[in-house]
């Protein structure tokens, strides 16, 4: 991929003050609402246990000995160790980076602003970032909220929730000609989500997508609707077609923490995923005690292409993709 | 046989899907939040010239199809197979059918080069160059004078194609082709 002849940068320098005052614009919103800004390292010696993100690791050599570090993926556990260990509210704006395919709306390394309220819940989080966006976009920005059983049942005509495994492998091949033999009913509900409601969501205003199946939680609290269903206290942002920003009412339970870790683990050993050291520190950080507390993560590259109409990410990064 | 994973399918890529050989045209990665990745791949069917859309998971592999690029020239028809001989000097002939040939019938001019597709060995698809200088057979007399103005008038090249071209132009005259629009671009020069 190199060359030595693509010396320019990928993005113009319009582009790179308006990246600047955004950052800016950032800090400013934050300084004003004391949240305090952090830093915790990119290289970590411990990473996530995410099935479905593939990490960068790097190897030195220190006092004779080996030691492998892991590009951080995103500042989630370290930002929790610091929340456990007495830190306020925080936020972070940094580089993140995740072994993943180079596309229009995927650069290995990017920006991703990261925060974490204590004492909000994940609705209360959802109205910040409305603030926020407002600011970004000097105009009044109020997202649509829409569950993902209503989400399902608007866009693909069927209850997440109840639907048969055959339901949603027939839905599913009959959208994209894959999953007949699909038997994982989250990779079906994912295809299913990406296909057929992404496309149709947050095309004027953003919108939220709240109350997941618990079995893709994460890291959020699970929560009992009001149908008596089990859900997911996550929410994710979608807004002309791009998934902007993931966020949770923080699972502060060290117990059920453990467990998924162990299932994530379980689950990439299964697939035949490379093993990675995954880091338990969270786990003790749990169990010394987490206080109750909303996060979010935004794609900060990506909110640059909607607030520029650009259609590749590489045009919002100085140099990005072959350029790098 | 070779066989690609899903994940680094590239554009020229040709894959067997369902049976047929098919060329690669996009591959869009779609990475859910959290999840499964997949790959949203188009496709062109190299049999009947279908594209299509279909969904992969990340990482899944595809049989890699015995498709090769081959450059031949043309040498002729006897009605029923057209017969290329392939320019590396082994002297190799092949016949492709009327299927084969397709649309590139109304390009084929003797001692030319085409991009003969073949799958298993055999001719699948052919490909005319971009540009191919042609000789007006049948049209209007030219209108002595006219190069500025901006009017056209049919013609018919030697090979049976016909195409629009400037007032001026006579029987006889050796054109430059973009067989890609089926359009006139000049008079050929140096001929």
């Amino acid at each position: 991929m190199y060359n030595k002849q693509i010396w320019q940068p990928t993005a113009d320098l319009t582009t790179l003050q308006y990246r600047a005052k955004v950052f800016h614009k950032i800090r400013a919103f934050f300084y004003e609402r004391e949240v305090l800004e952090v830093d915790t390292p990119c290289l970590s010696l411990g990473s996530i246990s995410d099935p479905h993100i593939e990490v960068l690791s790097t190897q030195i050599k220190t006092l004779g000995k080996h030691v492998t570090y892991y590009l951080q993926t995103s500042p989630e556990y370290a930002m929790k160790r610091l929340l456990a260990s007495g830190a306020p509210s925080i936020y972070q704006l940094g580089k993140v980076f995740r072994a993943e395919e180079i596309g229009r709306r995927h650069s290995i390394e990017f920006t991703m602003l990261e925060w974490y309220r204590l004492g909000f819940d994940h609705w209360q989080l959802m109205n910040e970032i409305d603030d926020l966006l407002s600011v970004l976009t000097n105009d009044v920005i109020i997202s649509e909220r829409l569950s993902y059983q209503d989400a399902f049942l608007r866009h693909v005509g069927l209850d997440p929730f109840s639907a048969s495994l055959l339901d949603l492998q027939q839905c599913c091949h009959q959208h994209t000609e894959y999953g007949l033999e699909e038997m994982d009913r989250d990779t079906l509900l994912e295809l299913l989500f990406t296909t057929l409601i992404e496309p149709q969501i947050g095309q004027n205003q953003p919108c939220f997508i709240h109350s997941y199946p618990a079995s893709q939680a994460a890291l959020a609290k699970q929560q009992i609707e009001s149908s008596g269903a089990r859900t997911a206290a996550r929410f994710e942002l979608y807004w002309r077609g791009m998934e902007l920003a993931n966020g949770y009412f923080e699972l502060t339970d060290a117990k059920e923490q453990q467990q998924r870790l162990q299932e994530d683990m379980a689950q990439r050993a299964e697939h035949h995923k490379m093993w990675r050291q995954v880091d338990e520190r969270l786990i003790r950080a749990l169990e010394k005690g987490l206080p109750d507390c909303a996060g979010v993560a935004l794609g900060v590259d990506r909110l640059l292409m909607l607030l520029l109409k650009e259609t590749h990410i590489d045009a919002v990064i100085p140099f990005a993709g072959a350029h790098a | 046989m070779a066989s690609y994973s899903t994940s680094e399918l590239r554009s020229g890529n040709k894959v067997m899907v369902d049976g047929d050989p098919c060329a690669v045209l996009d591959n869009e990665h779609v990475k859910p939040g959290k999840g499964q990745a997949f790959n949203r791949i188009k496709l062109r069917n190299l049999k009947s010239g279908r594209v299509w859309e279909r969904t992969f998971k990340s990482g899944e592999s595809l049989e890699a199809a015995d498709v090769m690029d081959t450059d031949m020239e043309y040498l002729y028809t006897d009605g029923e197979f057209y017969h290329f001989m392939l320019t590396d000097g082994s002297f190799e002939q092949h016949g492709a059918d009327a299927n084969a040939v397709g649309e590139t019938s109304k390009w084929l001019k003797e001692q030319e080069t085409y991009v003969v597709t073949l799958y298993n060995g055999a001719p699948l698809a052919v490909t005319p160059p971009n540009f191919i200088e042609l000789e007006v057979t049948e049209t209007d007399p030219g209108l002595k004078g006219d190069t500025a103005n901006g009017g056209s008038k049919p013609a018919i090249l030697s090979t049976g194609a016909m195409v629009r071209v400037p007032l001026f132009i006579n029987i006889g005259e050796v054109l430059r082709v973009d067989t890609r629009t089926g359009e006139y671009v000049s008079r050929a020069t140096g001929k």
